[in-house]
Order: structure tokens, then sequence, then C-alpha cells
């Protein structure tokens, strides 16, 4: 069976070995050992992988993309209005808006911190593409399945306040500095409950890799009606995670402006901006596999469509919730963080742990 | 962080509706000290007056306030009224009330649009406004303007009530009652709205009264002060209404008193309507008033505005002063920001509806 990866082995083959005989042709020896050595296995096997990873990477950011339509325009519907208007149902709004922000002048504030300003915004964004990377859209289409993708999903995503607060640090304003220091006490507060839901579907799957996840769920149950509790948790500690209201604090603009991102511009602020919604995406999708049976469902339609369309939903409620409340105050979520999921993704555990020992799968 | 740090909020800040500074002190989130300032809007209105006809100031008087036009221009024909010792018709006094009433009503739902914003929830926002047009369209069908309505003339109202008027106002009126219902369920039934109204920014009534609070802010602190009953113009007198009020003194119940508000300027207009007797809508008024001096208080939706006008007998005001209600609230915010945190100022501020227009001048 032709596999996309097979397809683009060949692919990268059929190149290396023009560019060899290219090489071959000018009969000079050192270029010819090159050409030898851009056939060997290795190398093909790294350019191919380089290619799926940007093949993926551009799959998920359209994706992405469309998260950013869809709470446009579903937010639009909750607010009786029609959401986005520009090109084909308001979908090309979008790529409006990042051409608008490529355009923009690149400004550095001069008292900042230059080298961490720079950094954190990458370090940020790159943790967020990194976790493109750890999530399958099937057991067909991913670009890893280590055995511990689930441990390597989670600790990716906890790199993501330690970014926040260097860069609202090295932004040199007192907005960003607390809107910094904010992401990182919320994150850690709401990163604990999900850390626990986490481990209470790994409990009772006793598997680390995602794929292994949803192949325990096709076979035995849904995840979230045994652990609904703990799927209650993960959705509201994923909001705060995804810094989305009503747990937006770190980026709450009626008091901070924009939050840590206050002095950022262009591109790096829109992808900045993006990248809450490519969270999203991704905590999204690990809702869909822990606890709704990742692609499984019946094939009529591709599994990566099953995926999709569950993602989507699982979206559409927090739209849902950011269109009904309003945002809540640092200290609320830090106590709601602690004081309330944390002892339910606990009771959670204990009851995935009972279900384990008791066997009932 | 340990440090205690001045942070300005303003001039140009998400959170200001109009252009104005709030400073606050911050000891990590919670404030120590605040401190508006004002000015940034200062067009030098009461020194402009003087140099304009009477009747020319009416328009003026509508610039005061974007959010109630109609009350200032309202006050300024009623203070002018006094001074030229003319009283406007029966019929103009009673469609006079309908449309401080309506105009009351579009003033606290553009209250509700900024409390939204501040909250971060634009569903209250877009809701607000919807509704807002609604009597925007009836204020538009009567003076021919959406805004700034020049409707109020010196001894009457610019045009009599246009044809079915009544009915119009009487079917909106019923539509908006089932809305406000819905808008209600959107704040009184969300739990993340109590958590940041509840208890924030209280105030009880003898503070409020020593620092010369007035309107809804003072009216939530249980203090029963309404000019429209106690010192009643127009044709309040005969009108059947409640003064709406609150004993907890904090956000959530200034919230509660201008929603019940609305309900009763909706009693208002309808017995307004009802009851405005047949006549004529304007009398003449003589160029110049007689000399002397006058002094005139009403009950704007943002509490008690009064203007004193100065004759010396030509046909230009000798001078004309104007007290702001908000000018006055805003001078209280110290009292109210101080030991809540840094989130609360937007819920605090936003509920104390600034309007810098009117407090600039």
């Amino acid at each position: 069976m032709a596999t996309l990866y097979t397809v683009l082995t060949d692919f990268t083959q059929w190149l290396m070995d023009l560019i060899a005989a290219i090489l071959d042709w000018t009969k000079l020896g050192i270029l010819s050992d090159l050409g030898d050595w851009l056939q060997s296995a290795p190398v093909v096997d790294f350019v191919t992988t380089l290619l799926v990873a940007v093949i993926y990477l551009i799959t998920v950011m359209m994706f992405a993309l469309c998260f950013i339509w869809q709470e446009r325009k579903f937010l639009g519907r909750f607010m009786d209005r029609r959401g986005t208007q520009v090109g084909v149902l308001g979908f090309f709004q979008n790529f409006a808006d990042g051409i608008k922000v490529v355009l923009k002048e690149h400004i550095v504030p001069k008292d900042s911190d230059h080298a961490l300003f720079e950094m954190a915004i990458f370090t940020y964004l790159a943790s967020t593409f990194m976790l493109f990377g750890c999530i399958p859209f099937s057991d067909n289409f991913y670009v890893i399945d280590v055995n511990l993708a689930v441990l390597l999903g989670i600790a990716i995503f906890a790199f993501g306040p330690f970014s926040i607060l260097v860069g609202g640090w090295a932004s040199n304003n007192k907005y960003t500095l607390i809107g910094g220091m904010r992401a990182a006490a919320q994150l850690i507060a709401l990163e604990i409950p999900l850390l626990l839901c986490v481990v209470s579907v790994v409990v009772l799957t006793g598997d680390l890799s995602f794929v292994g996840i949803v192949a325990w769920q096709e076979e035995n149950i849904w995840l979230i009606f045994p652990l609904c509790i703990g799927a209650l948790t993960f959705f509201i500690a994923a909001i705060g995670e995804s810094e989305r209201i009503p747990f937006d604090l770190p980026e709450a603009e009626a008091e901070l402006v924009e939050g840590w991102a206050t002095e950022y511009g262009d591109i790096r602020w829109g992808l900045q901006m993006a990248s809450d919604y490519f969270r999203a995406y991704i905590l999204c999708a690990l809702f869909t596999m822990l606890f709704l049976g990742g692609w499984a469902g019946p094939e009529f339609i591709w599994a990566e469509a099953w995926f999709l369309a569950k993602t989507f939903i699982v979206f559409f409620f927090f739209i849902w919730v950011r269109a009904a409340t309003v945002r809540i105050r640092t200290d609320q979520i830090l106590k709601l963080g602690w004081r309330r999921l944390l002892p339910l993704a606990v009771i959670n555990l204990l009851i995935a742990v009972a279900l384990k020992v008791a066997e009932v799968f | 962080m340990t440090d205690e740090m001045w942070i300005n909020m303003g001039p140009q800040h998400p959170f200001n509706h109009g252009l104005w500074n709030l400073r606050v002190k911050l000891k990590g989130e919670t404030i120590t000290a605040a401190e508006p300032i004002i000015g940034y809007l200062h067009r030098g209105w009461e020194k402009m007056v003087e140099n304009r006809a009477y009747p020319q100031i009416v328009p003026l008087a509508d610039r005061l306030c974007y959010g109630s036009s109609l009350s200032w221009n309202h006050l300024y024909c009623l203070t002018a009224e006094r001074l030229f010792g003319v009283e406007a018709p029966d019929r103009a006094k009673y469609i006079r009330v309908a449309a401080l009433e309506m105009q009351r009503i579009t003033s606290h739902l553009t209250w509700l649009m900024a409390v939204g914003t501040d909250l971060g929830s634009y569903t209250i926002m877009t809701w607000s406004i919807r509704e807002r047009e609604l009597f925007l369209d009836l204020l538009c069908k009567l003076s021919g303007a959406r805004m700034t309505y020049n409707y109020c003339r010196i001894g009457g109202v610019r045009n009599d009530l246009p044809e079915n008027y009544e009915r119009d106002v009487n079917r909106t009126l019923d539509e908006f009652d089932r809305r406000l219902r819905d808008l209600e369920a959107l704040m009184d039934e969300n739990e993340p709205f109590l958590m940041r109204t509840l208890g924030i920014g209280k105030m009880d009534g003898r503070t409020a009264m020593n620092l010369g609070l007035t309107g809804p802010i003072l009216r939530a602190s249980g203090v029963d002060m309404d000019l429209r009953k106690l010192d009643p113009y127009e044709a309040y007198a005969d009108m059947k209404f409640e003064v709406c009020t609150h004993t907890d003194g904090d956000v959530y119940a200034r919230y509660r008193v201008r929603m019940d508000e609305m309900r009763e300027s909706m009693k208002i207009i309808r017995q307004a309507l009802a009851e405005a007797p047949a006549g004529p809508v304007r009398v003449k008024v003589p160029r110049c008033p007689p000399k002397g001096n006058v002094v005139c208080r009403v009950e704007d939706p943002r509490g008690e505005s009064l203007m004193y006008m100065v004759s010396d007998g030509t046909e230009r005001p000798y001078r004309l002063k104007v007290r702001s209600p908000n000018f006055v609230n805003l001078s209280a915010s110290p009292p109210m920001l101080v030991g809540f945190k840094i989130s609360d100022v937007p819920a605090i501020m936003g509920v104390m509806d600034m309007c810098i227009g009117e407090t600039d001048r």
C-alpha cells in the first residue's frame, strides 16, 4: 500500500538519484562521492522526514486557521451578528489579517532586553509548533509515535509559561510584567489538574502513546463515560491553558492592554495571537484523543475526518463558554485551580485506579 | 514585584471609555492608591457658550455627552425657560418626559455595553447595542437624529409626536421587555459575572453622600435620592414609578439599580404617552431674558446634573455653569478602588458609566 511516507520516500530517492547523476556527470571525484552520499539511506530518510514535517505543519496550521474562522463565525452567531465576511463564508479574513501583520514594521522597545525579547517569542512559538508533531491525525497520519508521546506533549506544553514569563520581563513594560506573572501562576495552577486527568487515562489504558490510547478506546469504551469527572476537569483546565475567556487573564485587555504580548508587533504578534488558537487546537485534539475515542468511528468517512470533526465539536464548546461568560480574576482562577479542579482530578484518578484494580475493562 | 509601582491606565488604554487617565499604585496586584486625571477633552464649553445667543446653545448642549445628549439638551432648555420666565406647554412636558426616559434607557444600554467589554464579554456588548438600536430608531423618528437630537427648544419641543408614535413605542417596549429578560439572564445567572461584581467596590451610603455621589451609584448604596421624585420637574410629578435602590453598595448593586431603572423608565414612557394632553408643543419666548440668575437640576442617567445660568439682560448668557454628575462620581473613585485588585478596576470604573464629554466640558 502506497502511504504518504512511501510516496515521499520514492520521491526523495528519485530526487537524490537525479542529483547524483548530475554530479556524476561532472566527472569530479569529490562530487561523485557527494552524490553517492546523497543516495545513501540515512540522507534519504532525513530529507523525507523533513518533507513530512513541512507537509504536516502546513496541514495542521490550515486546520488551526479553520479554528480562528470557526470562532469568528460562531461567536458572531452567539452575539447575533454575522461574523467575518471576507471571501467565501468569511474564510479569507485570516489571510488578510496574516498579510497585514507580515507587512508591519518590527519594533523592539529601546530599553528592553533585546536578546531575551526576541528569544521569548521564538521559544513560545517553537514549543507550539513542536506540539503539532506530537498530535497524530490518525494511526496512519502522524509525525512521531513514541511510547511516551503523552508525556512528551505535556512536557512541551509546560514550556509555554517559561517563555511568557521571560517575554513579559524582557519587554520592560509594567503591563507585560504583570501579564507574564499571571500567565505563569495560572498555567501552573491549571497544569496540575490537567496532568492528573491525563494520568487517569494512562492508568486505565496502560499506554503512553496516543495511538495506543485510541486503540484501547476503540476496543473498550470512550473514556468520557467512565471518567466523566476527569473529562470535565480537563475541559475547564484546557480552557485556562489556552488562555481563553473566562481565563484569559494573561492578556486581559481591559486591564493590561495586551498582557505579556503588549510590546510585540508585526508577525511576532500575529503568530502569538494565532498561537493561542494553535494551542486551543492542540488541547481540543488532546481532549478528543483522551476522552472521545480519537479517530474511532464508523468507517464511511476517513479516520482523520472523524478526528477533525470531534476536535471541531470540542472547540465549539470552547467558543460557547467564551460567548457566555466574563473574564474572572487571577485569584479566583488560582482558587478554582487549586481548590476545585485539583480535588476533582484526584477523585477522577481514584476512580480510574478503582476501575483498573477491579478489572472492569 | 515587591515594591509598589504606579501604573497608568490611560489616556490611551482599552479600558478607558473616553480620554482620561487613571493612575493606580499597585502592591502586587492590590491597589494601594489611585488618582484619576482628567482634562484631556476640555473644550472650554462653559466659556464658549458665553458668546452664543440662547437658541444657539441648544445644539451645543447636545455635545456635552454623547451617551445621553437629550438629557443635557433638555436641562439647558429647562434652565433657560426658568430664566426667561416661560413655561413649556403641558403636551411638550409629557413628550419631554417620554423622550427623556427613552434617552435614559439608551444611556443605560450604552453603559451596559461598556461593562460588558470591560469584563470581557462581547456578547453583553453586542446584545445591549442591539437593544439600544430599537430606541435609537424611535428617537430618530421623533427628532430626526440618532445621537445628537437637538429636540428640546426653549419653550417646548421642536415638533409634535409623529403619526402612530404611541403605537410604535408600545410595540417596541413590549419587545424590549422580553429582550431585557434575556439580557438579565445573561448576567444574573452567570456565575463568573457574579464573581466579578459581588462585594467589589463597596461603599456605604454615608460615605457616598459625603463624597457627593449622585444617581444610580448613590442609590445602590441604599440612599433613596431621585430628583424625579424629590424635586419633580416637567410632568414627573404625575408619573407613577418606583425609585430603584439597593442596599449592598457594591458593583453588583449598581448594576442591579440601572437594570431596574430601565424597567421603571418603560413604565414612565407608557404613562407619559398615554396621558399626554392635546395642545401646542411650543410657546414663543422673547429674544432677551430679564436680568437675574437661575439654577436648575435634573436627574441625568448618571446622577444629578445642574446648570447655573446668569443673565445680564442681553441675548447671550453672562455665565453658564455646568455641574456634571460624572465629574463628582469620578473623584470618588480612589476610595472605591483602594484595597481591591487591579482586575477589579474595569468592574468598578466600568459600572460608573464614564462620559468624558460632560466631565471635562
